[in-house]
Parts: structure tokens; C-alpha cells; sequence
């Protein structure tokens, strides 16, 4: 009775005839308020799954263009070739010449940002004081927060003239210097998941270490690391990931030509700014020149969905170690 | 026999004075790893303020983009972000709260919960062209939305819709139990819980998620272009009842826009200096958003966690 005196304000002492009548109001009203809560329980499951609805409808409308491509190029070729004009008389479809873009570009990220990430992952949970943490932590972030674009901008007219100095045959656009710029963005993803894993080893290891009389370093690289090992991989990969999606700064500064090369000196094209490419073009709807970005969509997906498993897993075996 | 020992004792002392220069050079490397971050994000900011600010003048603001790059402005740009962002807005967040409280307040733990909570961390790491190929095959192709406010809008709203609910989830879940049980011993219904309770006590930390998420829907450009906006706009989306015959109240949601991040990506891939000079001063103008938004969201958690004691 109390309950409904919450919701509906009426008065709190029965009356003492039509006791029986004002049971069945109640009643009533218990109905009313239980329908109610169960609509709104509807309501809130149908927003939970508009997630899964998302992904499905990825699924479905790159499985349904890609489909279609591969009615008309088989997927050996696809594979194996090594061109790709997809726009000209003579189309080849060779994904590897694309790849060889992503992986090239990614490469050189990941060379600039798992040791930078790793090292600031480790001076920041090991050696900075609380102080340094709190101002660098959010300082960095801020490096993941700039639009991408605007470091294209920066690769393109800042970096790119810089490296031209030091060695002059670089072309205006290059890997190089977008894959820089993308590894100094990437910077924070990996340096703060790694540093979560490591902060999250227990104290108790910490403190054997230094009882034995292990310097911090020591302690750092020979303890904390090893046992925090998954966690940072699952670091490392979450910035693979990042690197093969990244799209803006390599569709301004790697220039958009198709290259079957892993020299990152030259300009390439990657799966992602050829999907710009074509997007920015008018392309009529169903041709094949559309569908080649579905497909090529698809293999991204593919690849990061890859790699997303893998550091689920191995943040899923890190949790279980302690 | 004490010449012995001290000997001893000075190689110990070396030994341990070698391994502390470690701590001491590691130290510094690490330093140096967080400076190269921090410089860079410096030079990016001098780099596009010598290039940008001359640029930017009142007219920059209030001019359409144009021919020559002395008379082009970001008007159709900002209004067209600003536009987007809205919608961005009313369709992530209410979905997300919601989708939030329930994965947080009412779902069961059984096989039905874990494929949505999977999905929605798988989601977070698709990268975002991807959405763009959903959005032009669905939104634009499919529902026949065309390119307009309304796909670009619904699509950042899906691709942050991860990142509220995450976030929404975890300051859910800092409101400790006895908040909940204290209102259910009163006889509110679960409802009247969230309703009156959780949502009130979690919206400084849903807040920061929000306005984080935005951040992150203002600069992303990818999936805009794969729907295929327009980088050349010079008119502004229809003002609702005005104009002549009148628009609609919802004509604008259908309107052709372009957004800032794209006006950039426009100007940049021009080899003209001046048009560059142009995608610094817009450059300046969406990191200054940006920023402005991740500064007032740190804040806020920054004051969030001071004041809030259970």
C-alpha cells in the first residue's frame, strides 16, 4: 500500500467502509504500474539493441556488395593479382597491392609508437610521482583527441617538408611521414592500456622485488612487465587495429597511388584512401567501381575484427592470471 | 682482513651505483618518450597558428567557400557541423543511456547479455570508414535518405554510440547499491529508481562521455566522405518556415552540407598556398572545438571525483 501511495499521492488511511473497493483500486493501480514498468523494460532492451542491429547491418550490406563483386571478379584474382585499376578499360583487382599500402603504413607506426608507448607506459605506472601522472595522462590524451585530419594536414605540409631535408629525393607525398604521424596518434592508445595492465600487478610483487634489493628498474623491466605481458600485448594490438582503420592522414599525405611496394618512401594507396578515393569520384550506384569498396571494406573488417578478437582474448587471460 | 672487506664493500657500491644510473637514465628516457608526444602536438598547434591566424577574420566566419582562397569561409562549414552534431546528439544519446541502463540496471546475466556486450566492444574498435560503408549502403541507398544532415547525423550516432554506452555504464556503476536499495525499500519501482535516482546522481560522469564522443563526431571525416557529401557548398540548409514557397520544419534534416573536417580535407588537397593557409585557419577553428569540449570534459571529471563522496 505504501508503494502506491508514492506514485499516486492518495491517501494513506483507508477509508473505513469500501475497504473492499479501495483493495481493488489498489490492485488496479499495481497492475497499471507493473504494465508500465514492463513497456519501459521493452523500450530500454530495443536501445540496448540497436548495437547489435549496427553490426548486423555492417555484415549484411558489405557480405551483400561484396557478393556481388566476387559474381564478377573471382577471388583468386583478387588475392593474387598485382594491380590494381579497377577504374580503367583493363581492370585488375589485386587487394595485395592495397595491403602492401596498410602494412607498410602501419608498420612504420607501429615502429614509432610501441616503444614510445611502451616506455611511457612503464615511467608513468613505475617511476613518475602522482603529480606527473595527473597532468601527463591527460595531456597525451589529447593527442588521440585531435582530428585526424588535421594531422594529415600536419603530415603533409609539416613533416613531409622537414624529412625532404634530410633526404631530398622523398616524394611531396610518402608513407613515411604519414605513418609517423599516425604512430605519434596512436601513442596514447597504447600507452594507456599497457599502463592499466601493469598497475594492475599486484603491490605484493613490487614489494618482494625491492626486498630482494632490486632497483626500480629492475623491478620494472623483470617483473612488472613480464607479469603484466598479455595486458601489453593486447595494448600493442589495440594499436595494429588503429593503424590499419586509420584513414584521413593517409588519404591526404600518402598520396592515393596504388603501389605493389613496402618501401614506405614511395606514395601507396591503402585499403582505407582507396575507399575514400572512390567516394570522393561520383560513381554510379551498382557498378562495379562501387562494389570494389564494399569489398575492399570487407577485408578491412576482416583484418581488424582479427585482431580485436585476439587482444579480447588476451585481455580476457590477463584478468585471470591474479 | 679489513682491507679485504672495504674492497668488497666499494665493488657492492659500484654495483649498485651502476644499477641505479639505470633508474636515473630511464628516468629521463621516459621524459623524453612524453616530450616527443608533447612537442608534436606543440609544433602541430605554432605550425597551423603562424599558417592559419592571419586568416582569421570575421569574414572567414560569415563567407561561403569560393573560387579564390582570399574570399572563401567556413560559413557552410560550421553550420553544417553544428547541424550534424545536433542530430549526432538526439539520436546517441538517448539510445545510449538507454541502451546503458538496461545492460547495466535490468539485463540478466545470460547468453543474450554477453552477445550484446561483446558486440558493443567489437564495435568500438571497427574503424570508422567502415560506418561510412554501412551509412551509403543503408541510409543513403537502402532508405533512400540521400546524402543529407540526417544520414551524416545518424551515422556519427552510431559510430559514438559505443562510447556513450561505456561511459554511461561506468558512472552507473560508481553509484553504490545502497542508493538502489534505498529507494526500492521506500517502494519505488525500478523505474522510479533510475528515473529519480541513478540518472540524476550519474550525469556529471554520462555528461563527460557525451560531450567526449561529441568531440570525437566533430573531427571524424572518413565516414562523411564515404556517403558522398559534397566538399563545395555555398548555401545554407533551409531555416524551418522561412524562405519563399516556405521549407518545411524538417527540411533541413534533407538538405546537401558540408561539414568542417571536410572543407579542410577540400582545401588541404589543393596545391595552392592560400588555400592551405585556409585549411589552417579551419584547422585552428575544429581543434580549438575539439579541444575546447576534451578540456571541459577533463575538467568535469576532474571535479567530479573531488566532490562526490558516498
Amino acid at each position: 500500500m505504501t508503494s502506491t501511495t508514492t506514485t499516486t499521492g492518495v491517501a494513506v488511511t483507508p477509508q473505513p467502509s469500501g475497504g473492499a473497493s479501495k483493495l481493488a483500486e489498489y490492485a488496479q493501480l499495481k497492475l497499471q504500474r507493473k504494465r508500465r514498468e514492463r513497456l519501459i523494460e521493452g523500450v530500454l532492451l530495443l536501445a540496448a539493441c540497436v548495437s547489435v542491429f549496427t553490426t548486423l547491418g555492417i555484415v549484411y550490406i558489405l557480405l551483400k556488395e561484396s557478393v556481388l563483386f566476387f559474381s564478377h571478379v573471382p577471388l583468386w584474382s583478387f588475392l593474387t593479382d598485382t594491380q590494381w585499376t579497377p577504374l580503367f578499360d583493363d581492370a585488375h583487382f589485386g587487394i595485395a597491392v592495397l595491403l602492401a599500402g596498410t602494412v607498410s603504413s602501419s608498420l612504420v607506426a607501429l615502429v614509432i609508437a610501441i616503444p614510445l608507448g611502451t616506455i611511457i607506459a612503464i615511467y608513468l605506472s613505475e617511476f613518475a610521482g602522482h603529480k606527473t601522472r595527473e597532468t601527463m595522462k591527460p595531456l597525451l590524451e589529447l593527442l588521440s583527441g585531435v582530428p585526424t585530419i588535421i594531422y594529415g594536414y600536419f603530415a603533409l605540409l609539416f613533416v613531409t617538408p622537414m624529412l625532404q631535408k634530410i633526404y631530398p629525393d622523398l616524394p611531396g607525398f610518402n608513407v613515411l611521414a604519414a605513418g609517423i604521424v599516425m604512430g605519434i596518434m596512436i601513442i596514447p592508445y597504447v600507452s594507456s592500456l599497457a599502463e592499466d595492465a601493469m598497475r594492475a600487478v599486484p603491490m605484493s610483487l613490487r614489494e618482494g622485488s625491492y626486498a630482494m634489493g632490486a632497483t626500480r628498474f629492475q623491478t620494472a623491466v623483470k617483473v612488472v612487465v613480464p607479469a603484466a605481458l598479455s595486458g601489453i600485448a593486447a595494448a600493442y594490438i589495440l594499436g595494429i587495429s588503429r593503424a590499419v582503420g586509420e584513414t584521413m592522414i593517409l588519404a591526404v599525405a600518402a598520396g592515393m597511388q596504388p603501389n605493389l611496394t613496402l618501401n614506405p618512401l614511395e606514395p601507396a594507396a591503402t585499403i582505407t584512401s582507396y575507399i575514400v578515393q572512390v567516394a570522393l569520384g561520383d560513381l554510379p550506384h551498382g557498378s562495379i567501381g562501387y562494389q570494389t569498396i564494399f569489398a575492399a571494406g570487407l577485408m578491412l573488417m576482416v583484418l581488424t575484427l582479427l585482431f580485436n578478437l585476439v587482444g579480447y582474448w588476451m585481455r580476457r587471460r590477463f584478468r585471470e592470471a591474479y | 682482513m679489513s682491507a679485504v672487506l672495504s674492497q668488497r664493500r666499494e665493488l657492492l657500491r659500484s654495483i649498485i651505483r651502476r644499477h641505479k644510473r639505470w633508474d636515473a637514465v630511464f628516468g629521463v628516457l621516459g621524459l623524453l618518450a612524453m616530450m616527443v608526444g608533447v612537442l608534436t602536438l606543440a609544433a602541430l598547434f605554432v605550425n597551423m597558428a603562424l599558417d592559419g591566424i592571419p586568416r582569421l577574420t570575421g569574414d572567414f566566419f560569415t563567407s561561403f567557400p569560393s573560387r579564390r582562397a582570399g574570399q572563401a569561409g567556413i560559413l557552410s562549414a560550421w553550420v553544417g557541423s553544428v547541424l550534424v552534431m545536433m542530430v549526432t546528439a538526439l539520436f546517441a544519446v538517448p539510445v545510449g543511456i538507454a541502451g546503458a541502463v538496461y545492460l547495466e540496471e535490468y539485463a540478466k546475466k545470460n547468453w543474450f547479455t554477453d552477445i550484446i556486450e561483446i558486440n558493443i566492444s567489437n564495435l568500438a574498435g571497427v574503424p570508422s570508414i567502415v560506418y561510412g560503408l554501412l551509412a551509403l549502403g543503408l541510409f543513403v541507398y537502402a532508405f533512400g535518405l540521400g546524402q543529407s544532415i540526417l544520414t551524416a547525423g545518424l551515422t556519427l550516432g552510431l559510430l559514438i554510440l559505443p562510447i556513450v554506452i561505456v561511459t554511461t555504464r561506468e558512472s552507473l556503476r560508481a553509484i553504490p547499491q545502497h542508493v538502489r536499495e534505498g529507494a526500492y525499500a521506500c517502494g519505488a519501482t525500478q523505474w522510479q529508481v533510475v528515473q529519480d535516482h541513478l540518472l540524476p546522481y550519474g550525469t556529471p560522469g554520462i555528461l563527460t562521455g557525451v560531450i567526449i564522443a561529441l568531440s570525437r563526431a566533430i573531427g571524424e571525416t572518413a565516414p562523411i566522405i564515404t556517403i558522398g557529401a559534397l566538399t563545395f557548398i555555398a548555401f545554407l540548409p533551409p531555416v524551418p518556415f522561412a524562405g519563399d514557397p516556405p521549407a518545411g520544419m524538417f527540411d533541413w534534416l534533407f538538405s546537401p552540407f558540408t561539414v568542417m573536417p571536410i572543407q579542410i580535407f577540400n582545401w588541404t588537397s589543393r596545391p595552392d598556398a592560400a588555400f592551405q593557409a585556409n585549411a589552417a585557419a579551419a584547422s585552428f577553428v575544429l581543434v580549438f572545438m575539439t579541444l575546447g569540449m576534451n578540456a571541459v570534459a577533463i575538467w568535469l571529471r576532474y571535479r567530479l571525483r573531488k566532490n562526490i563522496k558516498w
